[in-house]
């Protein structure tokens, strides 16, 4: 099972600090020792590989995972909403180790200089080949925001990600971010490419005037001798986080009811293991399993929790593992099943961190890559400016990326306040890197990218914070959204999230003077949802801004004060 | 598909409709002269939920689970949320649909004759985040069900 993987490994790093070795690369490592890291013994006869919300991430990156991830009410302090040591504690992970700086932020900087980039799919292909290897008719399953996140994904309407997704083996897919291409797209491509290849399933998604079904729900393979049913189940709130104009005919939502329906019926079709691919969201995901019985995992996303071994979640019938496979193509979750007699009787679980020092490129995948970005890399590799400090996105409040995008947006477009979106993809750059135009891509390539500037209210403003904070920290999941917290430049104000809706959001002040309700602001901000919305794509305005600063200096984070938060293990 | 079967069975099912605010399903439910005949005034001018149930005639209510209220968590769209109902309850001869935080409380009003099934689909209109209530009516006595629908303003998400 996985601890005697990590017994190994705790072996090999012991014996490799007592060398005296500098943990950087393979060579430290010597290429047996990190080929034996990803050594993972076959157990039982289902195999599930997953990965998720890899938001087109071709290439390795840094990713930093987030110091502030707070769990309200009935989440508080259990897991996703574990950050740093607690996280490493719950999870009996050592601190200072490689599998420390996969799951943590700690020590972010100097641990990613040792231990290199995560993830790119040329790596992640020789990690699924050498799994699929030792785990004959192993399923790949890829939870979605796979075909939206950088700049090639854009420019060729998430094309790319699709061709690198077939070429990798993908199996069965979900989806969020995909929907953002616009109805037509994502069906052009689910009936075209992945024809017979890939099967992108969704129980909850239904035409809006007779509740037809518009993807199959799921999809039943036979592994090994056992039929193993996966079904689909979309990002919820796609229409409500994102523009519902580009999917104006379709609805979401949980619908927990026909889930329940569709595992029954994928058991009365004969499915000895059925799982969920599922883009809830972690919290949803845990909800939903405690209401719905027959499932035997979801394999989860859209929260881009990494989370090192499932939570298992007892119902009404019997049990749910819950796992969640964390962003940016940094992870493979690899689930094993014994099923004896028609039961499972066991499991494994291992959620692999994809070190791309440590796995040799794939060499067909690296050549569609190369294929893919050849047009474009004068574009891609164009230096914006240096960046002094870290820039990363993950954290409920802020992150360093979203404070430059307003202090860019707010200044090109002289405006008081700033607002960003929540969003929670986005690669991390080191102190001393350049910023290139594939970067700033990389926390901006959406199809509804205008950059907005708006006049509001004093009560207008209190209302979207106090709106967005309730999605974010509403105690039932089911009333959340995802996503963290609209990140605000130039205003300041105090959260408690343990407060109502109207109650959250207090003290708002701009340069020291309380702001007033009735009184008009200038607000920057992007990625409008609503339909006809005007603007200059907002990574020409802060490609401007880099441009015209060339180095820049760390940000200072405008953060609320937050009440009510202490002991709380979800911030460090 | 088996969903607009079952759509189609509740329209010739549900007898003669009081009457209806803010109806769904526009193109399809077209109102018709017949609807102002039930038409119950203090009842849908009823600027809250008590106000309204007195209209209704409902002076008090009993909670049932037997009154199934399915509507979303969250609304994708505040103009168009959709609301189903389904009394299990025997003899149901009316099943109403109120919204605690809408100008006017009460959205509709279903009225069942001669053992029609008491199954309605209806799409609301939601200014804000309120409880959604489904009201019905066997006998002499009135029960209810309730869950909460948030109205956001969307964006941010992801």
């Amino acid at each position: 099972m996985s601890s005697m993987n990590r017994r190994e490994f705790l072996q090999i790093l012991a014996a490799a600090s007592a060398a005296g070795f500098a943990l950087d690369s393979r060579l430290a490592w010597g290429a047996g020792k990190a080929d034996a890291f990803y050594e993972l013994p076959r157990f039982g006869n289902v195999h599930l590989l997953h990965f998720t919300d890899c938001h087109a991430q071709l290439l390795p990156v840094y990713f930093r995972e987030p110091s502030v991830n707070l769990g309200i009410g009935g989440a508080a302090g259990k897991a996703p909403h574990l950050v740093g040591e607690k996280l490493l504690k719950a999870f009996g992970l050592k601190p200072g180790g490689i599998e420390a700086h996969a799951f943590t932020y700690l020590d972010f900087e100097k641990a990613a200089k040792t231990y290199g980039k995560v993830g790119g799919f040329a790596h992640i292909a020789t990690l699924v080949k050498r799994l699929r290897a030792g785990r004959p008719n192993a399923l790949l399953l890829d939870g979605g925001d796979t075909w939206q996140g950088s700049y090639t994904a854009l420019q060729s309407k998430g094309q790319d990600m699709v061709d690198a997704c077939k070429l990798l083996g993908v199996d069965v897919m979900a989806g969020h971010w995909e929907f953002t291409l616009g109805d037509k797209r994502v069906l052009e491509i689910v009936e075209k490419d992945f024809k017979g290849k890939v099967d992108f399933v969704a129980q909850n998604i239904k035409t809006s005037d007779f509740g037809d079904k518009v993807f199959e729900p799921y999809t039943m393979r036979e592994m090994n001798g056992v039929k193993v049913a996966v079904i689909g189940q979309a990002f919820p709130y796609t229409p409500i986080a994102n523009p519902r104009w580009m999917i104006p005919e379709w609805t979401f939502g949980i619908q927990d009811d026909n889930m329940q329906k569709t595992v029954d019926e994928a058991r009365a079709k004969g499915a000895q293991v059925v799982v969920v691919l599922s883009h809830n969201g972690m919290d949803v995901d845990l909800k939903m399993a405690s209401r719905v019985t027959g499932i035997d995992a979801i394999l989860g996303g859209h929260t881009h929790d990494g989370v090192p071994q499932p939570v298992v979640v007892a119902n009404a019938n019997g049990k749910t593992l819950v796992t969640n496979a964390g962003s940016n193509g940094k992870f493979l979750g690899v689930l094993d099943f014994d099923v004896k007699g028609g039961r499972i009787s066991d499991f494994r679980y291992k959620l692999l961190p994809v070190f791309s020092n440590l796995l040799p490129a794939d060499a067909d995948m690296a050549a569609l890559i190369d294929k893919i970005r050849a047009p474009h890399l004068p574009k891609l590799g164009e230096k914006l400016a240096v960046s002094e400090g870290l820039l990363y996105r993950r954290g409920n409040f802020n992150g360093s990326w979203d404070q430059l995008i307003l202090d860019a947006i707010m200044e090109v477009q002289g405006a008081e306040i700033g607002f960003s979106p929540g969003f929670r993809w986005g690669t991390t750059i080191l102190p001393g890197q350049a910023i290139t135009f594939e970067h700033l891509m990389d926390q901006t390539a959406i199809t509804y990218p205008q950059a907005t500037l708006t006049e509001m209210s004093g009560e207008q403003i209190k209302m979207i914070l106090e709106d967005v904070g309730d999605n974010l920290f509403n105690p039932d999941p089911y009333y959340q959204q995802g996503g963290d917290m609209v990140r605000v430049g130039g205003l300041e104000y105090t959260c408690d999230p343990n407060q109502k809706i109207g109650s959250r959001i207090q003290d708002m002040r701009l340069k020291g003077k309380p702001v007033e309700a009735g009184k008009t602001y200038k607000v920057a901000g992007w990625a409008p949802v609503a339909e006809g919305a005007k603007g200059e794509p907002v990574w020409e305005v802060v490609a401007r801004y880099l441009r015209d600063k060339k180095a820049i200096a760390p940000r200072k984070l405008n953060q609320p004060k937050l009440v009510g938060m202490k002991g709380n293990p979800g911030i460090a | 598909m088996e969903m607009n079967q079952t759509r189609r069975i509740v329209l010739r099912g549900a007898g003669s409709f009081g009457a209806l605010s803010a109806l769904i399903m526009a193109g399809v439910l077209k109102p018709t002269a017949a609807f102002a005949a039930d038409w119950n005034k203090a009842a849908f001018e009823a600027k809250d939920t008590p106000a309204a149930l007195k209209g209704l005639g409902a002076g008090s209510t009993a909670d049932s689970k037997d009154l199934v209220l399915k509507v979303p968590d969250i609304a994708e769209n505040g103009a168009v949320v959709p609301v189903d109902v389904i009394s299990n309850i025997p003899n149901t001869t009316s099943i109403a649909i109120l919204v605690d935080k809408n100008p006017t409380a009460l959205s509709a009003q279903f009225s069942f004759a001669n053992g029609a099934v008491p199954e309605v689909s209806a799409r609301i209109k939601m200014g804000q985040t309120s409880l959604v209530k489904a009201v019905a009516k066997a006998g002499d006595k009135f029960y209810i069900a309730q869950k909460e629908c948030k109205v956001t303003v969307g964006g941010c998400g992801g």
